[in-house]
């Protein structure tokens, strides 16, 4: 496979060369190969094509590069806010404080432990709840609107609900329910901040791996599973060697792309917990630095850091990705 | 037997979804209470309903910052299409060398975290004047959804067959047109998966929000969090705004649902 160029050097039928299995929708073009049209014309469509894209990469160049270019300046001066007028260039002393400093490496853990658990909890109930809205019942269409509204639901304000109506140590819903069944109350904010931001984030994204499962679901071919069950195998079995290989696919899609939103978050941790009790992940450490703390230079090289940290693994994960796309391609 | 246990499993499968979808049920509800009655414990079941709160709530100046959300989130949607259509297109027709590291390039400032830049944004934004602007709030959604809209409206192009737009070509029609008659019907259903991600994404947006906007440009998601009152009871209150708040994206979300799965999956599941 390939993304691009390339893709156009064989009798492709589609505008890029990514998508294999759409050759069988589309019959193969008739008399027309791109390659075989003269040079000039190559020429003209390459210059319409970069004047087409230009004005987005130059949009996106102003307002993403140009703030990291002056945090990667800034990472080098000794600049504190209160002193204006003694910004001086100081090399790598802020790195230093970086990676030598208490707040990097616990920061990292955070970003992990959050990021993972909420990713595999996810993950679970997705899979419980596609595997059950794919049986037809009454009122199907009804139970899957509702699953999904989590993921619909302003961040923010499901911070807030959950919080205060639902964790909330005294007129919370959850441990009235707990004392319901005879289990004592729990001060979920102050005592376990970080359970609470991973039952949050769970209930936000379970809806997101449930969707793409579920378009996993139902793209299995519904014959060879008819074929599978006159052969004689039980609902297990073959949800164990049919359904989970064909859903592989769509696990993996689900489990990078739901890993790099969660990687990045915020709100929660402002809102619920204020980065208390081990939840203070790299988005909030950041913020801390910029905006409480006072030390320009240090926070930008907290902020370099992290960038070069998150493109690194963004780009295994985003390479990963491709390579699902091919494996799904050449199937 | 058989009917029975798909009885069980349907009953099972409904007890979930409502424990699933409880917070969400319990907000509205409570939006409809009075404060008292929010904050009681047990929690009460049957109330006298009453709409005193969402009465409160524009008091406090609501409708003021839903109009701000609503300039911040259409606004940001329609540069996004204007950039991300062209630019998807120019991606998908082929000879631009290194199509590959243009792509990459676009989604990996997707995937900076917007917290490792804000410090020097900021400072610019105070420089140059740009905090507490609505058109800031529009300018810097669009960049942040600006990738996920190319990378998405890419996968939507490369389902065009090319021998519609080279027949196009040969008919003589010039680029736009070509865009605009011949494949942009075509990926319609694609271009609505874009702006409804677009325009929930901007929606929903509160770190930048809350940082860069105080009191003219102030979207909906900071203000909620000024009703969290350390004095008194809110619960009813805040339950009203947040209502009010996630309904314009749960509405368009329920209504799309099938765009939606493509678009988050961008592009990956068909």
């Amino acid at each position: 496979m390939s993304v691009g160029p390339a893709g156009g050097a064989g009798p492709t039928t589609h505008l890029n060369g990514e998508e294999e299995d759409m050759t069988v929708t589309a019959p193969p073009p008739v008399g027309i190969d791109p390659m075989s049209l003269p040079a000039v014309a190559q020429k003209r469509k390459a210059r319409v094509a970069r004047r087409l894209v230009m004005p987005a990469l130059i949009f996106s160049i102003i307002l993403t590069q140009i703030p990291f270019l002056l945090a990667i300046v800034f990472s080098t001066l000794n600049w504190n806010q209160l002193r204006p007028d003694r910004i001086q260039f100081n090399w790598f002393a802020n790195y230093l404080v970086v990676f030598t400093g208490p707040d990097f490496l616990p920061s990292l853990i955070s970003t992990v432990t959050i990021t993972g658990s909420s990713v595999i909890l996810s993950l679970l109930f997705g899979l419980v709840f596609a595997l059950l809205l794919d049986r037809s019942f009454r009122g199907q269409a009804l139970a899957r609107t509702l699953v999904i509204t989590p993921f619909l639901v302003m961040p923010a304000a499901a911070a807030l609900i959950w919080k205060w109506s639902m964790l909330d140590a005294n007129v919370g819903m959850v441990n009235w329910a707990l004392e319901l069944v005879g289990l004592p109350a729990v001060a979920w904010n102050t005592e376990f901040p970080i359970v609470t931001v991973i039952m949050m984030l769970t209930w936000q994204y379970t809806p997101f791996f449930m969707l793409i499962l579920l378009a996993g679901l139902q793209s299995q071919s519904r014959e060879v599973l008819e074929a599978a069950s006159v052969d004689g195998a039980g609902p297990v079995r073959t949800f164990q060697w049919m359904t989970l290989p064909h859903l592989r696919q769509y696990i993996e899609i689900a489990t990078l792309l739901g890993s790099i939103m969660m990687l990045q978050v915020f709100d929660p941790i402002a809102i619920m917990t204020k980065g208390t009790g081990g939840t203070k992940t790299l988005s909030y450490l950041l913020y801390e630095r910029a905006f409480i703390g006072l030390d320009v230079g240090e926070a930008a090289a907290f902020g370099v850091v992290t960038v070069v940290l998150t493109i690194v693994t963004t780009t295994i994960i985003l390479r990963s990705l491709f390579s699902v796309f091919i494996e799904g391609g050449k199937r | 037997m058989r009917s029975l246990r798909s009885t069980l499993i349907t009953t099972f499968t409904w007890i979930l979804v409502a424990l699933f979808f409880f917070p969400i049920l319990w907000m509205v509800f409570t939006a409809f209470k009075s404060e008292a009655d929010a904050g009681s414990i047990p929690p009460k079941f049957i109330v006298d309903l009453t709409l005193q709160q969402f009465e409160a709530v524009f008091n406090r100046g609501m409708g003021y910052y839903l109009l701000q959300s609503t300039l911040a989130s259409v606004g940001s949607t329609l540069i996004v299409l204007a950039l991300a259509i062209p630019a998807a297109y120019g991606l998908s027709i082929r000879p631009i060398k290194k199509v590959q590291d243009v792509l990459f390039f676009f989604i990996s400032t997707r995937f900076m975290p917007v917290a490792a830049i804000i410090l020097p944004l900021f400072l610019i934004l105070k420089t140059i004047g740009g905090l507490d602007n609505i058109v800031t709030l529009v300018l810097l959604y669009t960049a942040i959804n600006l990738p996920i809209a190319i990378w998405m409206m890419r996968s939507f192009f490369s389902e065009v067959p090319l021998e519609i737009i080279e027949a196009a070509q040969i008919d003589g029609a010039n680029l736009r047109t070509e865009l605009v008659r011949v494949v942009l019907p075509i990926v319609l259903p694609g271009i609505a998966a874009v702006a409804l991600i677009s325009f929930i994404f901007a929606w929903n947006e509160y770190f930048i929000a809350t940082l860069v906007t105080t009191v003219n440009a102030r979207t909906t998601p900071p203000f909620l969090v000024s009703f969290v009152d350390g004095r008194g009871q809110f619960l009813a209150v805040l339950s009203a705004a947040s209502t009010l708040a996630v309904l314009p994206v749960v509405i368009a979300g329920w209504a799309a649902q099938k765009q939606l799965v493509r678009g988050l999956a961008m592009g990956a599941v068909k």
